[in-house]
Formats: C-alpha cells, structure tokens, sequence
C-alpha cells in the first residue's frame, strides 16, 4: 500500500471512530443536552427534583390569566399529552401567545406548580406574509372556527426521550 | 481541448489563475448583495409572526450555512494536502480559516441580535446555539494553532488533524434541532420542502449567493497573499513585475 493510500484510511477511520464516539458520548447525555424537559417527562419524573430546569411546549388557548398586580401570569403548557400549569411573575416576551411554543425556567413546588423566574418564546420554521395570514384567517373564519394554523410544530413538543 | 488540472496545483501557475479569477467573483458578490438587500427590505412581505425584525434572517441563515460549509471545505482541503502532500491544498485550508470565522461569528452575532427581541433572550445554552459557538472556537483554534506553528508545514499537518477532528461538529450542529429539545427553531429550508413565503425565498438565497461569491473571492486573495509568503525566495516570485519594483 503506497503511502499516501495508508494516511486517508487513517484519516477516514479516525473521523468514523471519533464520530461514533462523539455519538455515543451525546447520546448518553442526552438529558443534559436538551433545554427543557416536556411535560411529559416532568410527569414521568425524568426532570431534577428539587432542582431548577426548564419545560418546554405550548401555551394552552384560553388558559393565561394575569393577576390584579397586572405582574403575574398564570397558564398551562402542553406537549399535547400532559399539561402543566406554570405562574410567572416578569415581563413576558412579545411572541408570547397561546397556542405558540414556550420555554420556562424554574421549579416544581409542592402543589406541582412550576413556579417560572424566566418565559421565553419559541417560534416556529414558518415565515410567512401577514397579509397571506389575515387573509386565511378571513376565509376560516366565515367557515368555521378552526384557526388557519393548526398548532405549528406540535410534533416537536413530543421529542420525549428515546 | 483537454486543460490539465495538474498545472494548477502548482502555486505559481494558480497564483495568475487566482489573480485572474477574483473579478469574476467579486463583481457578483457586490450586485447580488445589492440585489439581495433590496429584494429583503422592499420586495419581502412583513412577517405574520415577527412583523419586520425577522428581515434579519437575509443575514442570518446565510451566515449560518456558510460557516458550515465553509468548515467542510477547509477540512476537505486540509485532508487533501495531508493525504497528497499537495502544498496548494494546505494554503487554501489555511486561507478559508478567516471567512469561516467572520460567518460563524456574524451566524452568532446576529443571532443574539434576533434573540432578544424574539425569544426574549440574547443566548441560551441550547444545543444549536452552543455547537455553532463551538464552531467559531474551532474555526480560531484553527487559525491559531497553525500561526504558533514556526514551519508551514508541520503547521500545515497540525492545523489539518485539528480541522478534520472538527468536521465531527458540523453535522451535529445541523441536526441539533432535530436530536435536542431546544429554543432554536427547527429547518425552514428543508429536501422536502420550505415553509416561507417566495419573495423572503428570494431575498435569502440571493444573499446567500452573494456572501458565497464574497467568500471565495476572499479566499482566493488570501491564497495569493499566502503563496507569495511561503514561496518568497523562489524564482518565479522575484520575477513577478509587481514584486520585482
């Protein structure tokens, strides 16, 4: 084998085992890589106890309800299987909405609250014009009340573990 | 007519060639920039989610994917010049290192940018923000590991494990999104298909090309630069009209 021949086998090898270990390693912490853990696994018990994290999902129509010191927010959050009910008292993104994604620090308290110090929004892969959008809504609308987006990206709030 | 590719591995036949081409590539990199940013804040409708702070994505995404692809280019590069001792190989690794930087930093620069207003947050510790952060360590590791390096070769050979070790990352930060729970949003530019309106399509893809063109009319001034350092006692450099005054 000449030797130019041996150093790209060397090289091709290398990446492959490396890749693989590099796998392996984040595989076994997936946990620790993810942001938040979904409500689901909340419920399952694979988030922290005791301990700060983060959930992940949507923020359930019709549940947010601000408190008298206008400060407070109480909603849910859903991955579309299980539901949490989260109260944060801050300042709320502007993409903030029901329906749309959510991610909240915080913790569990004893009445299996999530008590959140930080709401962020997440946003969807759609870009689209606002006119298109209203537009849609318009014709929905005089048909019936379902809403022109189905709940974008719910599919996403069921990455449980594998 | 048969060109033989051979004659420009050579530095000093590729160092005409680089000179010649750099116009036909930095020209179009100036009008589709034009074009490009017209097309992004006059032609593109506003968002129906993010009104007009998400015209930052003209920017942004193109950034992003080029910064990785620079990266396999560099890394590409830097194994052909360490399985086939081509020296030209190694320069062109060596001269993309910068451009791959400046993507991957302005990919997070403008990403904290958009964070804030959006998600409500300049950075988060999640997988995709924090790949492409390791990215730009890579991207300066590169660079610096091989200027510590007195002999271009040995630093040529050390800069080359270092970019090929890395290549590891640049797949795990294009499915980040689809591994890990993150705040990152997943693909709009998919195999299958694209969830955005035509016209931000347009405004996106013309950037792109045009930071693309930039890049490798850069690249390829780099390379000249480089070249004429390492082979500057060599002949053919001395009789170059414009080193020789």
């Amino acid at each position: 084998m000449k030797p130019r021949q041996k150093r790209f086998i060397f090289i091709i090898a290398g990446v492959a085992i490396l890749g693989v270990a590099i796998g392996l390693i984040l595989y076994a912490l997936q946990n620790n890589v993810s942001l938040y853990f979904t409500p689901t696994q909340v419920f399952n018990k694979e988030a922290p106890q005791g301990r700060n994290f983060r959930i992940g999902g949507l923020v359930v129509e019709h549940s947010v309800k601000r408190e008298g010191d206008g400060l407070t927010v109480n909603f849910d959050v859903t991955d579309t299987a299980k539901t949490m009910h989260v109260i944060y008292k801050g300042i709320l993104p502007d993409l903030f909405k029901e329906g749309k994604g959510v991610v909240a620090h915080g913790k569990i308290n004893e009445s299996n609250i999530f008590i959140a110090d930080e709401v962020l929004a997440k946003h969807d892969e759609n870009y689209n014009a606002s006119e298109v959008v209203n537009a849609l809504k318009m014709a929905n609308g005089a048909q019936s009340s379902v809403p022109a987006s189905p709940v974008q990206g719910s599919s996403e709030y069921n990455k449980s573990s594998r | 007519m048969a060109i033989n590719w051979f004659k420009y591995s050579a530095p000093s036949s590729f160092y005409a060639l680089a000179g010649k081409l750099i116009p036909w590539f930095a020209w179009p990199a100036g009008v589709l920039t034009l074009a490009g940013l017209y097309i992004g804040f006059f032609v593109a409708p506003t968002d129906a989610v993010q009104s007009e702070a998400y015209r930052i994505i003209f920017i942004h995404v193109p950034a992003s994917i080029l910064s990785m692809f620079i990266y396999l280019v560099m890394a590409g590069y830097a194994a052909l010049g360490l399985i086939f001792n081509t020296r030209l190989s190694s320069m062109m690794a060596t001269a993309l290192a910068p451009s791959g930087a400046l993507m991957a930093f302005i990919s997070l620069w403008t990403g904290a940018l958009w964070g804030k207003p959006m998600w409500g947050t300049w950075w988060v510790w999640d997988a995709r923000l924090t790949s492409e952060l390791i990215l730009l360590f890579l991207y300066l590791g590169f660079i610096s590991l091989q200027a510590s390096i007195e002999d271009p070769r040995r630093a040529d050979r050390a800069g080359a494990l270092l970019a090929i070790v890395g290549s590891v990352n640049v797949p795990i930060i294009y499915f980040s999104v689809q591994w890990w729970n993150t705040l990152h949003q997943g693909a709009t530019m998919k195999l299958t298909g694209t969830s955005m309106h035509i016209a931000m399509q347009q405004a996106m893809f013309t950037m792109f090309f045009a930071l693309w063109m930039y890049v490798i009319a850069i690249a390829l001034s780099r390379v000249r630069s480089i070249i004429l350092e390492r082979e500057k006692n060599s002949q053919w450099v001395a009789e170059l009209k414009e080193v020789g005054q």
